[in-house]
C-alpha cells in the first residue's frame, strides 16, 4: 500500500462492504436465476478483497492463502449451481425465478 | 486425522466400485467402513490428537463423540435408505456424495481454525445441493435444490464475511489465539462484534432457525424423502455442532453480552415453527416445522451453559426419531391418497416405530425426546432464562398436538388395506431404533460417567 499512501484499511473495508450490499441485495431483488448466481460471485469476491487487505495490515499471509480456498470453493458452488440452473432450464424452459412456485404450505 | 482420511477415502472407493461393476457390494463396504471408522473413535478416546503438529484439526473427546454420533446416525440411514437406492440408477453417484457430505461434518466436528470451519461448511452443503435436486425430471426436486443452493450460498456468504472481521480485529483465523485474543482483555471492537453476529447469521440460515427458516419447508417437501432424512439429521447436527463449538468457546464473550437476544431468537423460532406447523396437511411440511422447532432447543443450549454431552445427546435422539420419521414416510409414499392413515392394517412395526419417532419428537415419556429436551431445559432455568423455559412449555404443549394428530391418523381404522412388506433386515433396523429411543432414556441416567 505504499504506492498509494492515501488509501487506508477503511477505504478497502468501505469498497468490500458495499459490494457485499450490492451482491445481498442483487439476491434479494433480482428474479433472474443467472443474475442471482453473479450476485452471489459478487459477494464472495468482496470478501476476498477484504481478507486480502486485512493480511497485509496484519503482515500475515495466512488471509491471503485463506481467499485460495474461497476461490476453489466458489469455482465448486458455481459448477453446481450452473448444473441445478441447466436442469431448472430443460424443465421449465425459463431462468425466472417466479416460475418457482410448485411448492406451498 | 485417520477418521477424516477414511471417510475420504471411502467416498471415492465407493466412485472406484461403480467402475469396476461392483455396485452389489457397495452397500456392505459402506457399513464396514463405518463402523471401521466407530472403532478408529473408539481406539482414540481420551487422546487429543493435532495432525502434522498443527492446530487446523484437533481431535478431543468431544469432537470424537460427535463423529461417532454422526457416524452412528449415517449408518441407519444407509441401512434404512437401502431399498429406496437399490432401483435408483445413480445409486453410487449419490452414496459418494451422501459420504462426500458427511466429510464435511466430521471436519465440523473437529475444527481448530477458521479456514477448517469454512471447508467444512462448504463440504458439507455442496453435495448435499446436489442430492436435493437429484430427481432430474421432478420439478418439486429441482425447485427445492435451487432454493436451497441460493440461500445456502448466501448463509456461507455472510459466514464468510463475519469470518474476514474477525480476522481483521485478531489477526488470526487460530481458535486458540481468537479465544487468548479476548481473555487478554483487548477490547472487542465493533468489528469483532459486527463479524461474531454475522458468522451468528449464517449458522442461523444452516440450522434453520428464525427469522431465517423461510426456505425450510420448501426445501425439506420438494426434496426426495431420503435426502429430506439426512439434511434434517446428519447437516443440521453438524451445523449445530460447529455453532455450539465457536460459541462456547472463543465467542463465549459474546454470548455472554447477547444472551437475551439468542434467547429471544430461539423464541420466535419456537412459537413461528409450531404455530405454523398446526396448519400443514402435508406430513412432510409438518415434519420440516417440526425441525425447526428443534432448532429453537438447539440454539439455546449456547445461552444455557450447556455441556456438549447434552447437545450431542438432542441430536442423536432427534435424529433417530427424525430417520424413522422420513423413512416411514418414503414407505408409504407410492400408496394414493392420505397414505399414513390407517398404516396400522398395512404394518405394524411402521405404524409403531412412526408413533414412537413422533412421541418423541413431542417430549413424551418414556421416549427420549423428553430427556433430551429435560436436560435444555433445566439448563436454562439455573442460568435464568425463565421466559424462554415458559415459551417451550407452551409451545411443546402446541407441537404434543401435531403429533399425537398424525399419530392417531396412523390408527385409524380403513377397509381392505394392503400390505407393506418390508424385508427383515430393514424391518429389524426399525425395531431396533425404535427400542433405542426408550433405551436412551435409560442411557441418560449414566450419561455424567463419559
Amino acid at each position: 500500500m505504499e504506492i498509494l499512501p492515501n488509501i487506508t484499511i477503511q477505504h478497502y473495508l468501505w469498497l468490500s462492504t458495499t459490494l457485499f450490499a450490492l451482491g445481498v441485495f442483487g439476491v434479494l431483488l433480482r428474479r433472474n436465476a443467472i443474475l442471482m448466481f453473479m450476485c452471489i460471485e459478487l459477494m464472495l469476491n468482496a470478501v476476498n478483497i477484504a481478507l486480502v487487505a486485512f493480511s497485509k495490515v496484519h503482515g500475515d499471509t495466512s488471509g491471503q492463502v485463506f481467499v485460495f480456498f474461497i476461490m476453489v470453493v466458489a469455482a465448486a458452488e458455481v459448477a453446481v449451481g450452473l448444473a441445478i440452473l441447466m436442469m431448472l432450464y430443460r424443465n421449465l424452459r425459463t431462468t425466472d425465478t417466479d416460475a418457482l412456485n410448485n411448492l406451498k404450505g | 486425522m485417520k477418521e477424516l482420511l477414511l471417510t475420504a477415502l471411502l467416498g471415492i472407493g465407493i466412485l472406484v466400485l461403480d467402475i469396476l461393476n461392483l455396485k452389489k457390494y457397495v452397500l456392505p463396504f459402506i457399513l464396514l467402513a463405518l463402523a471401521t471408522l466407530v472403532g478408529f473413535i473408539a481406539a482414540d478416546w481420551g487422546t487429543i490428537e493435532t495432525p502434522f503438529g498443527q492446530t487446523m484439526l484437533v481431535y478431543e473427546n468431544g469432537a470424537n463423540l460427535a463423529l461417532g454420533v454422526f457416524a452412528v446416525v449415517l449408518f441407519f440411514w444407509f441401512i434404512l435408505s437401502s431399498s429406496y437406492f437399490k432401483q435408483h440408477e445413480g445409486k453410487t453417484d449419490l452414496y459418494a456424495l451422501v459420504v462426500f457430505s458427511f466429510c464435511g461434518a466430521g471436519l465440523l466436528a473437529s475444527f481448530g481454525n477458521m479456514a477448517m470451519l469454512f471447508l467444512g461448511v462448504e463440504i458439507l452443503s455442496i453435495p448435499v445441493y446436489v442430492l436435493a435436486a437429484s430427481k432430474k425430471h421432478d420439478l418439486a426436486s429441482n425447485e427445492s435444490g435451487f432454493k436451497y443452493f441460493i440461500l445456502g450460498s448466501v448463509a456461507s456468504a455472510i459466514l464468510l464475511f463475519g469470518i474476514t472481521l474477525v480476522y481483521g480485529a485478531t489477526g488470526s483465523f487460530d481458535l486458540a489465539v481468537i479465544s487468548n485474543f479476548i481473555q487478554d482483555g483487548k477490547d472487542a471492537s465493533i468489528i469483532m462484534n459486527v463479524g461474531i453476529t454475522m458468522i451468528l447469521v449464517g449458522f442461523l440460515f444452516k440450522i434453520s432457525a428464525a427469522p431465517f427458516h423461510i426456505w425450510t419447508p420448501d426445501v425439506y417437501q420438494g426434496a426426495p424423502t431420503w435426502i429430506t432424512a439426512f439434511m434434517s439429521t446428519i447437516v443440521k447436527a453438524a451445523a449445530m455442532v460447529a455453532l455450539f463449538k465457536l460459541f462456547t468457546g472463543p465467542f463465549q464473550f459474546y454470548v455472554e453480552a447477547n444472551g437475551y437476544t439468542i434467547g429471544v431468537i430461539a423464541a420466535v423460532t419456537l412459537i413461528a415453527s409450531n404455530t405454523a406447523a398446526l396448519w400443514q396437511t402435508d406430513v412432510k411440511r409438518m415434519l420440516a416445522y417440526s425441525s425447526i422447532s428443534h432448532a429453537g432447543f438447539l440454539l439455546s443450549t449456547i445461552i444455557g451453559n450447556a455441556s456438549l454431552l447434552s447437545l450431542l445427546f438432542y441430536l442423536l435422539t432427534y435424529s433417530i426419531a427424525g430417520i424413522i420419521a422420513f423413512g416411514v414416510i418414503k414407505e408409504t409414499q407410492t400408496l394414493e391418497g392420505n397414505p399414513l392413515k390407517g398404516l396400522y392394517r398395512r404394518n405394524g412395526v411402521l405404524a409403531f416405530a412412526f408413533t414412537a419417532a413422533l412421541l418423541s419428537m413431542a417430549g413424551i415419556p418414556p421416549f427420549s425426546g423428553f430427556i433430551a429436551k429435560y436436560f435444555v431445559i433445566a439448563q436454562l432455568i439455573e442460568a435464568k432464562y425463565f421466559a424462554l423455559v415458559v415459551v417451550m412449555i407452551i409451545t411443546s404443549a402446541i407441537g404434543a398436538f401435531y403429533y399425537l394428530r398424525a399419530s392417531l391418523n396412523v390408527y385409524q381404522h380403513i377397509e381392505n388395506a394392503g400390505r407393506i412388506v418390508l424385508t427383515p433386515l430393514i424391518k429389524w433396523t426399525y425395531i431396533l431404533l425404535t427400542a433405542l429411543l426408550v433405551l436412551l432414556t435409560v442411557a441418560a441416567g449414566y450419561i455424567h460417567l463419559l
